[in-house]
């Protein structure tokens, strides 16, 4: 599958496949730091001057999400992954750039014209205590996207269809009476991931959806959502920071280091030759029982703050490889073998493998 | 594993959501002799209120009833007192029992009247200003603000002197109960919209709230449906100190002639008639509504405080 066939037949399947399900084109966002347009004001050298500052969540995502993947997006905390997951669902407006779900430009629509996507992609949330309503029983929970998405649909459809889910996610029918808070972590997250799946999505971003689990359920999760996969042929967008479960459930995997993406490669590719320094260094931070793997890189110096980003590759003051160009020219993402994109000076010159 | 798992089978074993929230609050009420006493006192008032017209021995507003020859009769406990009027009567001869039955009347209802027309203005502006923000927000916070650097006595005494003098005191006393509803709910409505808009700052940050959005669901439908039944209990809470607010708001422009007239007497207004005998002996005709109201003031206060102990997320949420 690669993402160059452009078939203009879109109702196809077959005609589809070549496309991928979401493009994300120089994906932009950032957060005002200052209030109003009074606060702003500030003295600066005996002169009134309009400050503005912001947090650069994202700067610049390019990414493919093909139909059938399961993309994971990893990186550590504050590098923007679960900002590009909202921005996606359109939970929050780009700054720049586009997003592009099945050929169409989403980013731009108004609510109105979002409805059919609407039905078409749904999230699961991180937090399973707080993203079910506490005054809403179960299955009005489950039944409000249907009658929302389905207005004319009877009754007996509704009530079908969230049986149907709740079968799906093994939650036990006679639950839809209780509320949320009567049940555990992982009980609200199988609610939860019913409640995506009622509208019957083809994509689902799951942002973080099994990090505020319990251990031992967070396979029973992750084996949950793979099995909807096969089932009803989703396509995930996938937050975590679990290199583990990374290895498990994705198909392709983007490296992400504050706010942009280094590295995007099938996972087997990614696991075994990680190319960028970043993710060397992020794999080799994975505790392991074996001896003889290379020894642990360690990164000097902290992430810089996404206030005042670094000019170049962001990585360059952290990185061993660095030279005078990573200081200057902000490195793209450049095709190497594998299937894998790099975003790295050294490895297009030649002076890293 | 789409098969159901035996162990998240048995799911836990409370009951319903507001039975299990009913017997915290029954079990609280249970042992808390100030509720209860407030409780009752409050349910005894609001019935002796209602049931005024069957309670009382006179009809107050019946001019026929009415003995002037019997004006001043002081309570049963002093001499000189008739059996027919226990608790004495006004400078008008009305029978003081019945009075404060119907003037307790007129207060509850006005208090509850402006109560509802507060916490209507006040809930959907705070909606509105905490989940739209921006300059929807800055626009209502705004006008709360001036609204709030107003005193309610001085918004309700300028409105109340402009209809007064604008439609003449035959109207204003006509349309007396509805027009203090409306001036004494208009003048309160910040405090709601502030603590509402507080409570949907927080729950609007919450993911419940984003997955309702990522659904497509209407803002309408989010800020009434999903935010509003989560911000109930802060409501709830202050409805309950407001009412108690209202009918002192209410008892002091009738107090000060702003009010009720004396043909239809509040609790306020019936106080304000006494006041001119309290020097000449006739005490009661003051001090008894008085007593009530400050009775009735006091045990919904009392209630509200309990409440609010007791609808304490921290406590109750879990």
């Amino acid at each position: 599958m690669t993402a160059t066939a452009t078939a203009p037949a879109r109702k196809t399947p077959a005609a589809d496949a070549g496309r991928p399900l979401l493009e994300i084109r120089s994906l932009e966002k950032r957060f005002s730091l200052c209030g109003d347009f009074l606060e702003q004001l500030k003295f600066k050298g005996g002169r009134l001057v309009r400050e503005q500052e912001y947090v650069h969540a994202i700067n610049g995502v390019d990414l493919d999400i093909r139909r059938g993947e399961a993309l994971c997006v990893v990186g550590e905390s504050g590098c923007g992954k679960s900002t590009v997951a909202r921005t996606v669902m359109g939970l929050l407006h780009p700054s720049g750039g586009e997003i592009r779900y099945d050929g169409t430009r989403i980013d731009d629509l108004s609510t109105k014209a979002l409805m059919p996507y609407r039905r078409r992609m749904q999230m699961i949330f991180q937090n399973p205590y707080a993203s079910l309503n506490p005054r809403m029983t179960i299955q009005q929970t489950l039944e409000e996207p249907i009658r929302l998405h389905h207005p004319d649909w009877s009754r007996q459809q509704v009530c079908d269809k969230v049986a149907e889910v709740m079968h799906a996610v093994g939650i036990a029918p006679d639950w839809g009476k209780r509320y949320g808070h009567e049940f555990s972590g992982g009980q609200r997250q199988r609610i939860a991931i019913a409640r995506a799946l009622a509208v019957d999505p083809e994509f689902i971003v799951a942002d973080e959806p099994i990090s505020a689990l319990d251990v031992s359920i967070q396979a029973q999760v992750l084996n949950l959502l793979m099995d909807a996969q096969r089932e009803r042929h989703l396509t995930y967008l996938f937050i975590t920071h679990d290199l583990a479960v990374v290895e498990h459930f994705g198909t392709r995997v983007a490296v992400m280091y504050l706010g942009r993406v280094c590295e995007v490669a099938p996972t087997a590719t990614l696991f075994a030759t990680p190319r960028h320094p970043y993710t060397r260094a992020l794999l080799s931070a994975i505790p392991r029982l074996e001896d003889d793997r290379p020894q642990h890189i360690r990164l000097k110096g902290e992430v810089p703050t996404p206030v005042n980003l670094p000019s170049g590759c962001v990585f360059h003051a952290r990185c061993p490889h660095a030279n005078a160009r990573c200081r200057e020219e902000v490195p793209a993402l450049i095709a190497t073998d594998g299937g894998a994109r790099v975003a790295c000076h050294a490895i297009e010159e030649g002076r890293l493998d | 594993m789409s098969t159901p798992n035996p162990a998240i089978e048995s799911a836990p074993a409370t009951g319903r959501w507001e039975r299990f929230r009913d017997s915290y609050l029954l079990y609280s009420f249970k042992r808390d002799l100030v509720a209860q006493a407030s409780l009752l006192i409050f349910v005894v008032l609001v019935a002796a209120a209602v049931l005024a017209p069957w309670l009382a021995p006179m009809n107050p507003y019946d001019l026929a009833q009415i003995d002037i020859l019997a004006s001043e009769l002081p309570p049963f406990w002093i001499d000189g007192s008739e059996s027919a009027y226990p608790m004495g009567t006004d400078a008008q001869g009305r029978d003081l029992l019945s009075t404060i039955l119907y003037g307790a009347r007129v207060s509850l209802i006005i208090g509850f009247g402006a109560v509802a027309l507060q916490a209507t203005l006040g809930v959907v502006c705070g909606l509105l200003a905490g989940y739209l923000g921006g300059r929807i927000d800055a626009f209502l916070m705004r006008l709360a603000d001036i609204q709030l650097s107003f005193s309610t006595l001085m918004v309700a005494i300028v409105v109340g002197a402009l209809v007064k003098a604008i439609f003449g005191g035959a109207t204003f006393s006509t349309y007396a109960v509805p027009l203090l509803v409306l001036i004494i709910g208009l003048a309160e409505w910040p405090q709601y919209a502030r603590t509402v808009r507080a409570s949907v700052l927080a729950e609007k940050s919450k993911e419940y709230v984003d997955a309702a959005r990522t659904m497509g669901l209407s803002s309408r439908r989010i800020m009434f449906r999903h935010i509003l039944p989560n911000t109930l209990s802060p409501i709830f809470v202050i409805s309950t100190v407001q009412v108690a607010n209202a009918i002192i708001s209410e008892a002091a422009l009738s107090f000060l002639g702003l009010g009720m007239p004396e043909t239809h007497p509040s609790l306020g207004s019936l106080i304000k008639s006494g006041f001119d005998y309290l020097q000449s002996g006739s005490w009661w005709i003051t001090l008894i509504p008085g007593a009530v109201l400050v009775l009735l003031v006091l045990v919904i206060n009392l209630l509200g405080d309990w409440l609010r102990d007791v609808l304490n997320p921290r406590l109750y949420k879990g």
